[in-house]
């Protein structure tokens, strides 16, 4: 039989400056959420959001905004969105009192650009609403966090819980970060890539302890640092191929599934590509700071059995 | 890990065999059948349609209720000769004074558990309102459970009236549900334009006929609008008649004046009230009022005996239309106010399901490749399960007659890139087993027994985020939640019975030749 000679690459040797570049990226993503905030959508902020195609393919986006601008609907942001003519308006205010509301833009609209506009879709969340889903959001990651952390440490011990949910955070608070640097906006399906994100980079992440876990019980002379570098090269194929399939899905999604579904593929491309990074480079390395040995596994077994 | 009993494999491929049979149904178009009629649902943001979130304002009715209690109050305190003072509502509560040795007859009273103001609930082991003493000072207020009471009845009859009006627009299948103690969420699949649905429901529909008063009468008056203009009119606060008393109304285009009306009849004791009026009243304008608007006020020229009626005004044939229609259905108990409404037009939803569509069969034939490309012989099998797990992912879908959503459709995407994980780990794991077994079948074996530890682990996070953002996410982004979950289920299927035994063929076979994984 003919084997590939198992890959044997130091991980150990780069966690510190892996750390130290972490670091410095939670650092910015702080720093830039502080600064410039989240570019909250009308699931989270309310507001009024509308897709609009409009007959005629030279309308300009000034146009738009300036025949928006003179019906005082407070700040109002225009930009095009996928095809040609397809243009995304968000407005400030929902009138929930007023049933015409959307007529009544639609008809000024229309009479302003001199052809009929189209309304393809209407997104009206008013203010009540827009803070139970903010808070929906928050609660929901916040609890597939914890899940996450009792989940590894029934499944593991505290130290590998640790890594884990150390790891969570930091994919998290890189995307959102990312978000908040690039502006783009965040409404109820980047909660969903997110929460996907999380389970994505647990699944990642996993998969390593549970290697480290098996050579740990093998091989008692080891030390940990001997262990998760063997433990990282071994699945470090299945961590690639995997990566890459699911890259491949979503790269598709964000190519041809339409301007819709362009921000939650790419949160989740980015979740995708910095929880495989955390799994080797920030879970790992918890397990060699909190000192994991054969003896906190075989304690484990001992309480099991 | 390798042998499966005739048993096992029956099953496994039964399973395989009839979800295969519900995702095909899919394609075939039967409505009668109760098997052959299921169908993966689209949801409105894929077939078009409106979502509204409607949140019923209960505090009128408070008011309204509070205004009763007061009465009863009044009546009660002159009945049993107790002195009161200062009987007023002040926010939400009835406060007053009483003297000192009126106290303690009126907690009696108040706590009687079969008293007329104060209703005892005994599903609640509380009452209806709750009082507290001050010197002599009473202030009563709606306790936690009278409150939940009265907003659980507006609801319940707000809920009828929107489903009867909904109803008479004859929509195509809505959905009509309660939300929490105050709200209705209502879907209306297919409907391009929501905006007449939304203006019936706006209405309140609270409909009076009251005189235009010339002089200050007993009862009071007070200045109205017009519905289609500034202009105001005085008229009286006492109430001829009321949409209660209302049986039926119509359209009607009346051709001597050329203009559309709402016919309406009227119950007995209706009729009976409206005659007597309209008798004492002839060359008097008497005042429709809709929702505190004036309809109009024309001159009553003779008596009307009858119990039918013509109201007039400035209708178009679809505002005739929609006002007999929210008569008919009757008035909502306190106003609606519309707080999320989320509408996609039937082109974006077919252009979304196109875009899915594609990138789903890019997705999956990229993921293909690049097995067949990693694994050759193995790729094969991990392709097949693939293809497996799809069908059985539609098949669940169908049999539960799932809803299917934009995001629904990029956790399918999301699976197939997922799904191939657990394939991965397994056939990494027998390169690995290879190394040290000699035996081609041990090594599968062991493959597939060390690997499933880290494939459960792997799963079950997944599933973790799946379930948490199924129970607090909403709408479409439910649907991503049913298809990641499901999915990840169908691929530890396909994976662990399908594939596996697929392996074991294909271990057998070549249990004596090299293999290069």
């Amino acid at each position: 039989m003919i084997f590939k000679i198992s890959k044997d690459i130091k991980f150990s040797n780069f966690y510190k400056k892996m750390n130290i570049f972490s670091y410095i990226l939670i650092f910015l993503s702080i720093l830039v959420l502080l600064i410039k905030g989240l570019n909250l959508g009308v699931d989270f902020k309310g507001g009024t959001l509308i897709e609009v195609r409009t007959e005629n393919s030279i309308t300009i986006i000034a146009e738009i905004r300036e025949s928006l601008l003179k019906m005082n609907l407070g700040d109002v942001t225009v930009k095009k969105f996928g095809k040609e003519n397809d243009y995304l308006v968000k407005i400030e205010i929902t009138k929930s009192d007023d049933e015409n509301f959307i007529k009544s833009i639609n008809d000024k609209l229309s009479a302003d650009l001199g052809s009929a506009v189209n309304f393809r879709r209407v997104e009206n969340v008013g203010p009540k609403v827009s803070n139970e889903l903010l808070r929906a959001g928050l609660l929901a990651i916040s609890l597939s966090l914890a899940a996450m952390l009792f989940y590894i440490w029934i499944r593991f011990e505290w130290q590998f819980s640790l890594g884990a949910v150390i790891a969570l955070i930091h994919d998290v608070i890189i995307t959102v970060g990312i978000f908040s640097f690039l502006a783009y906006e965040v409404n109820l399906s980047i909660v969903a890539a997110v929460l996907t994100i999380v389970g994505y980079s647990m699944n990642d992440t996993v998969v390593i302890f549970d290697r480290i876990r098996e050579n740990l019980k093998k091989y008692s002379k080891m030390s940990i640092t001997e262990i998760s570098d063997l433990s990282t090269n071994q699945t470090l194929s299945r961590t690639l191929i995997t990566s890459v399939t699911t890259l491949l899905a979503l790269f598709s999604i964000y190519i041809f599934g339409g301007a819709i579904l362009k921000g939650f593929s790419f949160a989740m491309i980015l979740g995708v590509i910095i929880g495989t990074y955390s799994s080797i480079f920030i879970a790992t390395p918890v397990l060699n700071y909190t000192k994991v040995n054969q003896k906190t596994i075989l304690k484990e077994n001992t309480e099991n059995n | 890990m390798l042998y499966f009993s005739r048993i096992k494999l029956f099953i496994i491929y039964s399973i395989i065999v009839i979800l295969s049979f519900f995702s095909f149904i899919n394609f075939i178009d039967n409505k009668e059948n109760f098997i052959l009629s299921k169908k993966v649902k689209l949801g409105l943001d894929l077939q078009g349609g409106s979502y509204l979130l409607l949140e019923v304002d209960s505090k009128p009715i408070v008011n309204q209720n509070l205004q009763h209690k007061l009465l009863s109050l009044g009546k009660y305190f002159k009945k049993n000769k107790i002195k009161y003072q200062n009987l007023k509502l002040i926010n939400q509560s009835i406060n007053f004074q009483i003297n000192a040795e009126d106290i303690e007859k009126f907690e009696k009273f108040l706590l009687n558990k079969d008293n007329s103001i104060n209703i005892y609930y005994n599903q609640y082991r509380s009452y209806e309102m709750n009082y507290s003493l001050e010197d002599n000072r009473v202030k009563l207020e709606y306790s936690k459970f009278g409150l939940i009471e009265i907003k659980n009845s507006a609801l319940d009859q707000s809920l009828e009236i929107v489903r009867r009006r909904i109803d008479e627009v004859g929509t195509n299948e809505p959905t009509i549900i309660r939300r929490g103690n105050d709200r209705i969420l209502v879907e209306l699949p297919g409907l391009d334009d929501p905006n007449r649905i939304k203006k019936l429901l706006g209405k309140t529909a609270n409909l009076t006929f009251r005189l235009v008063s010339e002089s200050e009468d007993d009862f009071g008056s007070e200045f109205l609008s017009y519905e289609d203009s500034e202009a105001q009119l005085s008229v009286s606060k006492r109430v001829v008649l009321s949409g209660n008393n209302l049986i039926a109304a119509q359209p009607r285009f009346d051709n001597q004046n050329n203009q559309n009306t709402v016919n309406i009849s009227l119950d007995r004791a209706g009729a009976k009230k409206f005659a007597r009026a309209t008798k004492n009243n002839v060359g008097k304008r008497l005042a429709i009022i809709l929702d505190n608007k004036i309809i109009s006020a024309p001159v009553i020229q003779e008596a009307i005996l009858s119990g039918n009626s013509v109201i007039s005004g400035n209708f178009t044939f679809q505002s005739a239309t929609d006002l007999a229609l929210l008569l008919r259905s009757g008035a909502l108990p306190a106003p609606l106010t519309i707080i999320e409404e989320r509408t996609v037009g039937p082109d974006l939803g077919e252009d979304s399901i196109k875009a899915g569509a594609i990138s789903l069969a890019i997705g999956f034939l990229l993921v293909m490749i690049y097995m067949l490309y990693k694994y050759r012989k193995l790729g094969i099998i991990a392709d097949l399960a693939l293809i497996i797990n799809l069908i059985l992912l539609i098949g669940i879908l169908t049999v539960l007659e799932a809803t299917l959503t934009l995001p629904g459709i990029a956790g399918i995407i999301l699976t197939v890139g997922m799904a191939v994980d657990a394939n991965v780990l397994i056939f990494e794991r027998i390169k690995e087993e290879m190394v040290t077994e000699k035996s081609i079948i041990h090594a599968f074996d062991m493959g597939y027994k060390n690997a499933q530890s880290a494939v459960l682990d792997a799963n079950i996070t997944t599933l973790i985020s799946a379930v948490i953002l199924f129970f607090l996410g909403s709408g479409p982004v439910k649907g991503f939640a049913v298809t990641l979950g499901i999915g990840i289920l169908t691929t530890l299927f396909s994976a662990y019975f399908f594939a596996r035994h697929l392996s074991s063929l294909y271990a057998m076979k070549n249990k004596d030749k090299q293999i290069v994984l």
